[in-house]
């Protein structure tokens, strides 16, 4: 279990302006995700936790374990604090072998047991074959699958992970998913991963922190997320939300519907909560939530196609107004003949808007 | 008539300052390698205060006119100051005029190129690997004996084999610190002044293309470290 409460300071400089992280959060065996826009303090999340930076107050805690108090005045330096880092590059020692490289990690460990453990990860980590290699001779995920190793030698108390998948193509980074998959189930340690990538975020995280300019705006698991990103600032930061603004015509708590006015069409929504006649909330839905018609209705918004991206899983069909619609691949050709000749309306289902926070210091 | 023209040019040659040279370079390049590389370390790697004065007293000898460099090393360590008090009443015999002030002032000389390319070469180490070696539970010395001294080694010895070259060189300091008596202290440096100045034009023949002939393969080799070195 790790916990850290952690305030930095950066004061403005001359060539950029200045910048403050203070964030708090807990991270139990699994992986946490750390999500967010560059610049928003993820990696300097890592690297106050690895001891690389020191914070100006807080308290970073690994299984009651002490790493940084401001109050006790305790900095553990980094060859203290058991943490695995796996850096952005690899970092891997270029004048060394695989071998040496695990090797240089396990001099801690009993004589004896530093072979043994130095074979058991190349295993592991299926590049025993490479172990006479120096980096340079290593592909990116062969050096990934290297450092990731080198890291766990020593039996870490937590491994932080800075942008793993950068720079790899889809399979490599398929394989990367399998690997921290496979680590978090043979090891009880919290894995801290620094990722912008969202589908990595819904794919491997147990816990989300979504970062903004040095905050956790929010903390969820991928699920809740999905179901609900809480603010408007969290759903833009994740993408993958259309969001409206809605303003309340009629509400009835007791039948948990209103009708809401959203793009200028009166349409039934959810209940909202903490909202009276007139007010204006935000509200989201995902695009594959969304039906796209060729017929007036009930719930349906009358919109115009304005573009076409074929994606890998959906056809996305962009009606601006963030009238954003995925659609399978076999209904669109036909959906398209017709929606071209009647028109377009949007059907948004009643269950599909959740009520969203307009949060200060969000994008919004 | 042969013997009169021995008599007047003597045909041998004496090659006593060359291997003094070569000892005092020596001597002057292990010390500065050794005491170059702890402050180049600490230049790159610590905040202290007065970082800045140490940096360019550092830098210093590189710009000041040997004859001047000479002149502080005989007030610091001179027969009067407290070094040269406190080594003359522990050895016996005085500091200056002996082939170790000649050490002194090579080294003086030298050390300037050592800290400001090992301190280059020591900061253009990879900071990732650096942070990985201290997080996979490296203290500083394991970290500076097995990765930042072997990713910068290419640099630091070119550096070096060219302090060697300029230790080889020193002509001012060393003149003034540990004199021009031949047989004890005179570098070939100083010989060749001392030749020419005295018509030994034989003698300061072989000694400068000696002298050229070395410089040019250290060279040689410095360039040849420099450039395996950007390859790498």
């Amino acid at each position: 279990m790790l916990r850290a409460r952690i305030t930095k300071r950066f004061p403005d400089a001359a060539d950029s302006a200045g910048f403050t992280l203070n964030i708090e959060f807990e991270a139990t065996p699994g992986v946490t995700v750390l999500y967010g826009p560059s610049g928003s303090g993820k990696t300097l999340t890592l690297d106050v936790i690895a001891g690389f930076v020191a914070p100006d107050s807080g308290r970073i805690l690994l299984n009651d374990r002490i790493l940084f108090d401001s109050g006790a005045k305790v900095h553990l330096p980094p060859r203290d604090r058991q943490s695995g880092y796996v850096f952005q590059n690899y970092a891997l020692f270029p004048h060394m072998t695989v071998r040496a490289n695990l090797a240089f990690a396990a001099h801690r460990l009993p004589r004896l047991e530093r072979h043994r453990r130095i074979a058991e990860l190349l295993d592991r980590f299926r590049i025993p074959d490479l172990a006479g290699r120096f980096p340079h001779e290593l592909s990116g995920g062969q050096k990934q699958r290297a450092s990731i190793a080198r890291s766990l030698i020593a039996n870490p108390g937590v491994l932080l992970l800075d942008e793993p998948a950068n720079g790899l193509d889809a399979p490599l980074r398929a394989d990367l998913h399998t690997l921290i998959g496979e680590i978090r189930e043979s090891l009880a340690i919290p894995v801290l991963m620094v990722t912008h990538n969202p589908e990595e975020c819904f794919s491997l995280a147990d816990q989300v922190l979504i970062y903004e300019a040095g905050n956790i705006l929010h903390r969820a698991s991928p699920s809740e997320l999905l179901r609900n990103p809480g603010t408007v600032g969290v759903a833009r930061l994740l993408g993958g939300f259309n969001v409206y603004e809605a303003e309340a015509i009629a509400l009835d708590p007791g039948r948990q519907t209103s009708r809401l006015r959203v793009l200028g069409t009166e349409i039934d929504g959810p209940n909202l909560r903490g909202c009276f006649r007139g007010d204006r909330v935000a509200v989201c839905a995902r695009p594959e939530e969304l039906r796209i018609t060729t017929r007036p209705g009930s719930n349906r918004i009358r919109a115009d196609l304005q573009r076409v991206t074929e994606r890998l899983q959906a056809v996305r069909a962009d009606f601006g107004d963030e009238l954003i619609v995925d659609t399978s691949r076999a209904e669109w050709p036909a959906l398209r003949e017709a929606g071209e000749s009647d028109g377009w309306w949007i059907e948004v289902p009643a269950g599909s808007l959740r009520q969203i926070a307009r949060t200060p210091g969000s994008s919004e | 008539m042969g013997i009169q023209v021995t008599v007047t040019y003597p045909m041998h040659v004496d090659w006593f300052p060359l291997w003094l040279s070569l000892e005092v370079a020596t001597a002057a390049t292990l010390i500065s390698v050794a005491l170059g590389l702890w402050l180049a370390w600490l230049l790159a790697n610590r905040e202290f205060p007065g970082k800045d004065l140490v940096d360019a007293i550092a830098t210093l000898p590189l710009a000041l006119p040997p004859t001047v460099l000479g002149y502080y090393l005989l007030v610091v360590i001179g027969r009067s100051s407290w070094i040269g008090r406190l080594w003359e009443s522990v050895t016996g015999s005085p500091l200056v005029f002996t082939w170790r002030a000649a050490v002194i002032a090579s080294t003086l000389h030298a050390i300037p190129l050592l800290i400001k390319s090992s301190r280059a070469a020591l900061e253009s180490v990879d900071v990732a690997c650096e942070r990985a070696a201290r997080s996979l539970g490296a203290s500083e010395w394991r970290l500076f004996w097995r990765v930042s001294l072997p990713l910068a080694r290419r640099p630091i010895a070119a550096a070096a084999v060219l302090a060697f070259a300029r230790s080889l060189g020193d002509f001012g300091a060393t003149l003034m610190i540990a004199g021009d008596i031949p047989g004890r202290t005179q570098t070939a440096a100083i010989a060749i002044y001392d030749a020419v100045e005295s018509g030994n034009t034989l003698t300061a023949r072989v000694l400068v293309l000696v002298i050229s002939v070395f410089t040019a393969a250290v060279v040689l080799l410095a360039n040849r470290l420099e450039k395996r070195r950007v390859s790498h």
